[in-house]
């Protein structure tokens, strides 16, 4: 019973990591229809600026801010002048150009940063949390609690503001958009800075726990990638139930069968729910008409 | 209100407009009859900004309106219900709506729905389904109904009868014939001549990129040219 609560924080932890870059492709998705591949890269670039700021002397709440910030604005660059410059080719070209940029962002990083692993302390302390007879670090807690305050904002932003529905509008059709008053190119900018700073803040968030080097961007954008399409790509409740689920497959079976397995199993049940459920578990069906 | 003079457009190297002179008064319903294929679409596609024009000048309460991005032009107050409807179909009939008053965030924006809803009333029922699930006539309504949320003083239709029953366009065209009294300027681009030509102030005949026609409503009705060409008699 001790062992399965272990295993269960261990795996919400990861699970709310993957949340939250799933929540960072939801937005660039909802917007453009574009899986944005660089969102691993995000993640990275929060962790990295972040640790090179706060070893130059910066307070670390600064530090964090300045990576956020600083990974917005390369999200803005991104989309200006790789993204927008292709408007109108298919999406699968737009993807494939944001793989482009993960890879050129990857190797730029290499090249300012360097090739180490690098860490941060952990926001509140290192002494073990027990709960229910398990124990859990504290920055495992702010790592879960900024998952579901990003979801909680996404989910408001999306369903209650009008600037949500916007973007939603933008992505369902864009010419409609343009001629009810929607300026079209600043939802775009909009969209990659917010999946930029979203990103950023993960990374800042888990490196105490699983440190940062300039190539953790690929594996979390593939497990972000996963948690969005099983919890339902474009959905804020697909990617967070989508991510935790992940997270919690690959932790029970790393504990009860072999963590060789993990990555095995997981991938496993995903493909079962998709063959059952091909739009994920909240996506939703599309019907139209014409 | 509305001013065009000598409107070109192309696509690719292919000219479609080749130099349009219309006008618009205030409070006028002006419609563009005219076969497929005429360059009707493009014409209101050009005055929304839509579809870059060549050369000629489009004025618009005063101001050129050429070089405003299409995203602005209906903060000037010129609305465009699109060809093919173009809503967004997977939002509800009511985020549409609310869509369309995306520029506003007054309480006028709740009245508006409000009339919105008393002019067709099945969007009512069904506001909060999602509008693609909506019939073509439903959505049609809902195409004109967003349009009117941006409190236009000019209100550009792209085709409102097209692929509808015999019914729903009467219905259609009721409503369009209606905005009269809302003080609504109206340019209806139809195919349907007759039909468009009926509740109109003036027409203007298209074919092949350019204005062939222009007069009453009424004498083009009667022109036995429009007769043979347009209404099949």
């Amino acid at each position: 019973m001790d062992a399965l609560m272990q295993f269960i924080y261990s795996g919400l932890t990861v699970g709310a990591v993957y949340a939250l870059v799933a929540l960072g492709f939801t937005i660039i998705y909802n917007a453009s229809d574009v899986v944005n591949f660089a969102q691993g890269e995000f993640v990275m670039l929060g962790g990295m600026i972040t640790v090179f700021a706060f070893d130059a002397g910066l307070p670390l709440p600064l530090a964090a801010l300045t990576a956020i910030v600083a990974t917005a604005a390369i999200g803005v660059a991104l989309n200006k002048f790789a993204i927008e410059p292709a408007r109108g080719a298919p999406v699968v070209s737009l993807i494939i150009i944001t793989i482009g940029a993960s890879i050129l962002i990857r190797g730029a990083s290499q090249v300012i940063f360097d090739k180490q692993l690098h860490r941060l302390p952990a926001f509140s302390g290192d002494d073990p949390i027990h709960l229910l007879g398990a124990t859990l670090l504290p920055q495992s807690l702010w790592v879960i609690c900024g998952a579901f305050a990003i979801f909680i904002g996404l989910w408001l932003f999306f369903t209650r503001t009008l600037l949500g529905k916007a973007v939603l509008a933008t992505a369902n059709n864009r010419l409609a958009a343009q001629l009810v008053g929607i300026n079209t190119g600043f939802v775009m900018t909009l969209s990659f800075a917010l999946s930029a700073a979203i990103g950023a803040l993960a990374g800042v968030l888990v490196t105490p726990i699983t440190l940062v080097s300039y190539d953790v961007g690929v594996g979390l954008a593939l497990k972000g990638f996963a948690a969005a399409m099983l919890g339902g790509m474009g959905n804020p409740k697909g990617a967070l139930v989508g991510g935790l689920l992940l997270g919690l497959f690959e932790a029970l079976t790393a504990g009860y069968i072999s963590s060789q397995y993990k990555e095995a199993v997981a991938f496993v049940v995903i493909l079962a729910v998709l063959f059952v459920m091909p739009q994920g578990l909240f996506g939703e069906k599309k019907t139209e008409r014409v | 209100m509305l001013s065009v003079e000598g409107l070109r457009s192309a696509y690719g190297h292919i000219e479609v407009l080749h130099g349009i002179d219309l006008n618009v008064s205030s409070k006028e319903i002006v419609t563009v009859v005219g076969a497929n294929g005429a360059g009707k679409t493009t014409l209101l596609k050009c005055l929304s900004g839509t579809q870059p024009s060549t050369g000629g000048d489009i004025r618009f309460r005063g101001d050129a309106l050429t070089s405003v991005p299409a995203f602005k032009r209906l903060k000037r107050g010129l609305s465009q219900s699109p060809e093919g409807r173009q809503i967004f179909t997977n939002l509800s009939v009511e985020e549409n709506l609310r869509l369309g008053a995306f520029l506003f965030t007054d309480e006028r924006v709740d009245k508006d729905m409000e009339d919105a809803f008393q002019m067709f009333p099945i969007l009512k029922e069904k506001r909060n389904l999602a509008a693609g699930g909506l019939s073509g006539g439903q959505q049609q309504m809902l195409a004109i109904a967003r349009a009117l949320m941006g409190r236009p003083h000019c209100l550009l239709l792209d085709e409102p009868s097209m692929g509808l029953a015999p019914l729903l366009v009467a219905q259609i065209f009721d409503v369009v014939k209606s905005l009269r009294e809302r003080e609504v300027t109206v340019l209806l681009v139809e195919q349907n001549a007759f039909g468009a030509l009926k509740i109109a102030d003036r027409g203007y005949v298209m074919e092949t990129g350019r204005i062939t026609l222009a007069g009453a409503a009424a004498e083009l009705i009667a022109d036995p040219r429009v007769r043979e060409a347009y209404l099949g008699i």
